[in-house]
C-alpha cells in the first residue's frame, strides 16, 4: 500500500497556512483510535475536500479544527494569524450534515443566532442577516418556519447562518448528504459561487468521489481503522466550475485516479477483519 | 456581498381552497356533535331507565333530578367548588414552581439531581392517601395541609419532563451555542428552554389532572372538618346522610373540574407550541 506523508507545506513560497493540524491524534476513551498523525495546512483561499469511507476521522478532523472536540495529541495552530485556536474561534462557520435549524424560530431568527449571541442587536443585525439569506436564495423566506421549507432549502438557510458572520474558514460536514441529486449539484455549485465572491477558506467533508472533484482544489483521501490521511490529490479545473466541466475527460480522468485512491485504502481496510 | 442569482426551486405554499375548508368546518362540528350525541343518548337511556324502573332516588337518581339538586343547592355546592378549584390551582401552580426550578437545577447540577432524585422518586411513588394523614397530624392549617398533598402528587410529572426537556436539546444545537461560544445564560434561555418546552407542557397536562385528584383524595382523608370544605367532603357528607343525589351533583362538579384544567392545559399548550411543534401541527392530507 501506498503511504504518503503529508508534510506542511511552509517551505517559503507560499504564504502561512490559515489553519495547519500537525501529527493530531484522536484516541477516545473505549480505545478507538478516530485519527492518527494527521497533518494538513490549509491556506487561505483554498476548498479542500477531505474524502474516505465511514469511520476515517473526516468528521473528527473537522470538529476538532471547529474547536468542538479536543485533541489527544498533536496541535492545530492558525499561522496567518499567528494566533492560537481560540482567538479565532469566532471566524469559524460550521456547517452540518443536518440543517440544525431552531423549529420554534424563524428562519430570519435561525440566521440571527449567531451574531445574537455575539451581542448584536437585532436592528444592527438585521441588514447582515437580509444579506446573508439573500446570498442564498431566501430573501421571501425570512419570517416562515423551518418545518415549511423543503430539504434544500433548509440547508440554504443553515448556510447563511453559516455565512452572516462573515467567516475566514468554512467547514462543511456532509452538509449535502441527505439531499437528491439535483438540489445536491445546485447547492453545489452555489456553495462554489459563495466561496469565491467571498473569498472563503472551505474544508468539506464527503465520502463522494464525484461531488470531492467537482467542488475542490484539493482533494485529502483518507483512510478508516485507523483514520488517517493517504494521499492529497490538487484537482485541476476551470475556474469558475462549470457544467462543461462535469462531463469533460479531464474530470473524468481525475475521479478515476481518486477513485483509485480511495479503493486502496478500501481494499486495505477489509484485510484488517 | 452580492445577492445569489440562482433562485431556489420554490415549493409554493397553496393556501387552503374551499373544498379543504369546508371538510375542516365538518370535522370541527363532528369532533363537538358525536361526542354530544353520545352524551345526549346516554342520558335519556338513564333517565328512561330509573322512571321505566322506578328506582328510588337514594339508590341511583335521574340526570333531571341531579340536574334539579345541582340548581338548587347551588348558593352552598359554588363554594365547595370554589375552594375546590383554588386548592387544585394553587397546588397547580406550586407544582410548576418546584417542578421547574427543581428541575432546572437537576439539569445544570448532576451532583443536585444524584443526590435528590431518590427522593423525590420515593414521594412519587409512596401513595399519598399513606402519607395524607400524617401531613394532617402535623400540618395545623386544614388548607396546608390539603394543598401539600395536592402537591406532591403533581408535582413530579412537571419535575421529571422539565429534567427530559432541557437534556434534549438537539446535539448539533448544541455545538452550534459552543462555537459561537454562547454564554451559560444564553444557552438556556435561547436553547435549552425551548427544547424544554414540548415536554413541560405535556408534564403540565398530566398534572393539571393530578393536581385534581390530589386535592380531592386529601380531602377524602382530612373528612368533612373544618370551616371551608370542597366537593369531596360534600360528596363524603352526603354519602352519611343517604343523599345520593347531592353525591352526584357534587361529583358532577368535580369532572367539570377537570375537564375544564385539561381543556385549559391544552389550549395553553397549543397556544405556546401550536407554530413548530410537531405534536400540535395539523398535517395536511
Amino acid at each position: 500500500m501506498r503511504t504518503v506523508q503529508v508534510t506542511p507545506a511552509d517551505d517559503g513560497t507560499m504564504p502561512p497556512a490559515l489553519i495547519r493540524l500537525a501529527r493530531v491524534n484522536k484516541r477516545y476513551s473505549n480505545g478507538t483510535v478516530a485519527l492518527r498523525d494527521m497533518s494538513l495546512s490549509v491556506h487561505r483561499g483554498e476548498f479542500v475536500s477531505l474524502l474516505g469511507p465511514s469511520g476515517c476521522g473526516k468528521s473528527t478532523a473537522l470538529r476538532m479544527m471547529a474547536g468542538l472536540l479536543s485533541l489527544s495529541s498533536g496541535e492545530i495552530e492558525w499561522p496567518a494569524d499567528g494566533g492560537a485556536q481560540d482567538a479565532h474561534s469566532r471566524d469559524i462557520s460550521f456547517v452540518f450534515q443536518e440543517p440544525t435549524l431552531m423549529p420554534w424560530a424563524s428562519i430570519f431568527d435561525n440566521v440571527y443566532l449567531p451574531l445574537r449571541v455575539a451581542g448584536v442587536s437585532r436592528a444592527r443585525a438585521a441588514d447582515d442577516v437580509r444579506a446573508a439569506l439573500a446570498m442564498v436564495g431566501l430573501t421571501r423566506f425570512a419570517d416562515v418556519f423551518p418545518r415549511e421549507l423543503s430539504g434544500g432549502m433548509k440547508m440554504r438557510a443553515s448556510i447563511a447562518r453559516a455565512m452572516v458572520t462573515r467567516p475566514k474558514l468554512l467547514l462543511m460536514d456532509e452538509p449535502f448528504a441527505a439531499l437528491d441529486e439535483m438540489t445536491r449539484a445546485k447547492l453545489n455549485d452555489d456553495v462554489l459561487k459563495l466561496w469565491k465572491d467571498l473569498n472563503l477558506t472551505v474544508v468539506f467533508v464527503t465520502h463522494n468521489v464525484w461531488e470531492a472533484v467537482y467542488l475542490s482544489s484539493r482533494v485529502i483521501v483518507m483512510a478508516a481503522r485507523p483514520g488517517r490521511v493517504v494521499d492529497d490529490i490538487p484537482i485541476d479545473g476551470p475556474d469558475p466550475r462549470d457544467d462543461a466541466f462535469r462531463t469533460s475527460t479531464s474530470y473524468a480522468g481525475q475521479c478515476v485516479r481518486v477513485s483509485a485512491s480511495l479503493k486502496e485504502t478500501l481494499a486495505h481496510a477489509s484485510v484488517d477483519h | 456581498m452580492q445577492a445569489s442569482t440562482i433562485d431556489p426551486v420554490l415549493e409554493a405554499i397553496s393556501p387552503l381552497n374551499d373544498a379543504d375548508r369546508r371538510r375542516d368546518r365538518r370535522e370541527r362540528v363532528l369532533t363537538i356533535a358525536a361526542p354530544l350525541l353520545v352524551l345526549v343518548v346516554a342520558l335519556a337511556a338513564w333517565e328512561l331507565f330509573v322512571r321505566i324502573n322506578k328506582i328510588p332516588p337514594y339508590i341511583l337518581p335521574g340526570p333531571v333530578l341531579v340536574l334539579q339538586t345541582l340548581w338548587e343547592k347551588w348558593p352552598s355546592l359554588s363554594g365547595s367548588l370554589w375552594f375546590t378549584v383554588k386548592l387544585t390551582l394553587s397546588a397547580l401552580g406550586l407544582a410548576i414552581v418546584g417542578g421547574v426550578g427543581l428541575g432546572t437545577l437537576f439539569a445544570l447540577s448532576r451532583y443536585v439531581e444524584v443526590s435528590l432524585f431518590p427522593y423525590a422518586v420515593v414521594l412519587q411513588v409512596t401513595p399519598i392517601i399513606a402519607i395524607a394523614p400524617l401531613i394532617m397530624i402535623y400540618v395545623d392549617s386544614t388548607m396546608g395541609a390539603l394543598l401539600i398533598c395536592a402537591w406532591i402528587v403533581a408535582f413530579f410529572p412537571i419535575l421529571s419532563s422539565t429534567v427530559i426537556g432541557l437534556r434534549s436539546a438537539d446535539h448539533n444545537l448544541r455545538d452550534l451555542f459552543t462555537l459561537y461560544r454562547a454564554s451559560p445564560w444564553q444557552r438556556f434561555r435561547w436553547l435549552l428552554t425551548p427544547s424544554a418546552l414540548p415536554y413541560f407542557m405535556s408534564g403540565v397536562k398530566v398534572s393539571g389532572g393530578l393536581a385534581l385528584i390530589g386535592a380531592v383524595v386529601a380531602e377524602f382523608v382530612a373528612g368533612a372538618a373544618g370551616k371551608e370544605t370542597g366537593l369531596a367532603s360534600r360528596i363524603f357528607e352526603a354519602s352519611f346522610r343517604s343523599d345520593v343525589p347531592l353525591m352526584f351533583a357534587a361529583l358532577l362538579l368535580v369532572s367539570l373540574c377537570g375537564i375544564l384544567i385539561f381543556l385549559v392545559t391544552s389550549w395553553v399548550s397549543k397556544k405556546v407550541l401550536g407554530h413548530w411543534h410537531e405534536s400540535e401541527l395539523k398535517r395536511e392530507r
